[in-house]
């Protein structure tokens, strides 16, 4: 392995091509979103989306936010040649529902929110708490870290230029 | 306490390396050796250390708390003072005033100024009190995984910092190389491919 800061700086660009990668599964591939219990899930863009565009001297950055905010600005800025920096994502397992942003850069997850869960008035409901809050993040870190693996399986593959990235450019100039 | 507020932010670590036997106490010794102390005439203006989860103010690690089921859950505080530059300047021009009317001086030189400033700052820095700020951490033993909650670089530099020092294991940071390298599951070949990895344009 590198050292950590060489890598962090060299390999940016692959987070940020997994999350544009990710807008396209999540309007083209939902079928990658599964999950062995086979229970109805959905992830959907949430109410932000940040692009950046760094192939002319200067960086330019587009930002998207609003919880019914149209999409057609950011498919512009893909078609100049964008890529997606940051995401929000809304993520369903049956009834329940996660919100959280990922960053492309760091895939550092923010502002995540996990479903409600119940009050802290004692010990015994504080290790409670933090059992069901570390299984709830877990569910979140879960879909990113299989979608991640997902996609990385894919760039390192021969099907990553012959394949995905045809099919992703189809979506966007479609 | 963050990581059981509503909204929380995560940067992840895998952790390097395996805790001395007994695990359990050898984490409670890295604790406990490496717990915040704070006290009244401190002249630092930051203080880093464990406390622990319910009682961020008053660390205590006693009776393996800090194990909650699989994890072990604690939290980093950092302690810092913060003067307003202000304050500083006031307190500077008051001071640099009083010495050129001592002194009957009309200006003082650039050595004169920096001492009056370190006098300024070591006076203010007793005066003024620390604002604790307080990061919460998951870390499942089993799996060398550790959750940090916030995604500030400085706080993130002092638990890594911290982290090594008290129980002499490394983290690595898990952003998307690292996590293709460690956590993606490739074989050799395909961390070859990923080391020769370029941008693609989807733009073309």
């Amino acid at each position: 392995m590198l050292d950590v800061s060489v890598s962090y700086n060299r390999y940016r660009f692959l987070g940020n091509e997994f999350l544009t990668w990710l807008w396209f599964v999540i309007e083209k591939d939902q079928g990658k979103i599964t999950r062995p219990e086979q229970e109805m899930v959905s992830l959907e863009i949430g109410n932000r989306i940040v692009l950046e565009n760094d192939r002319k001297d200067a960086v330019e950055s587009i930002t998207i936010k609003g919880d019914d905010a149209g999409l057609e600005e950011g498919i512009l800025a893909l078609r100049k040649g964008a890529v997606v920096t940051e995401l929000n994502l809304f993520y369903k397992v049956g009834d329940q529902a996660w919100h959280f942003t990922i960053k492309g850069e760091s895939l550092n997850m923010a502002s995540l929110k996990v479903p409600d869960t119940g009050g802290i008035e004692s010990r015994k409901d504080l290790e409670g708490a933090v059992i069901e809050k570390a299984y709830l993040y877990n569910e979140a870190i879960r879909l990113v870290d299989n979608l991640f693996k997902e996609f990385i399986r894919g760039k390192v593959s021969d099907d990553w230029n012959s394949k995905i990235v045809p099919l992703v450019r189809q979506w966007i100039y479609s | 306490m963050g990581s059981l507020s509503s909204n929380v932010s995560i940067t992840r670590y895998k952790v390097e390396g395996r805790v001395e036997e007994p695990v359990i106490e050898t984490i409670y010794n890295g604790l406990t050796q490496n717990a915040i102390v704070t006290t009244n005439d401190d002249i630092s203006e930051k203080t880093v250390g464990w406390t622990s989860l319910d009682t961020p103010f008053d660390p205590n690690f006693e009776g393996s708390s800090f194990l909650i089921g699989t994890h072990l859950v604690f939290s980093l505080r950092v302690d810092k003072k913060t003067i307003p530059p202000k304050i500083v300047k006031k307190h500077c021009a008051i001071e640099a005033a009083k010495r050129l009317a001592e002194s009957g001086r009309e200006y003082l030189s650039r050595t004169e100024k920096k001492m009056i400033r370190e006098h300024v700052m070591s006076v203010l820095i007793l005066r003024i009190p620390s604002a604790p700020n307080i990061y919460d951490l998951t870390w499942d033993y089993e799996d060398s995984s550790l959750w940090f909650f916030s995604n500030l670089k400085s706080a993130n530099e002092e638990l890594e910092t911290l982290f090594s020092r008290s129980f002499n294991l490394t983290l690595i940071r898990l952003f998307p190389y690292t996590m293709a390298g460690l956590t993606a599951g490739l074989s050799d070949k395909e961390r070859d491919i990923l080391a020769r990895l370029s941008p693609t344009n989807f733009a073309e």
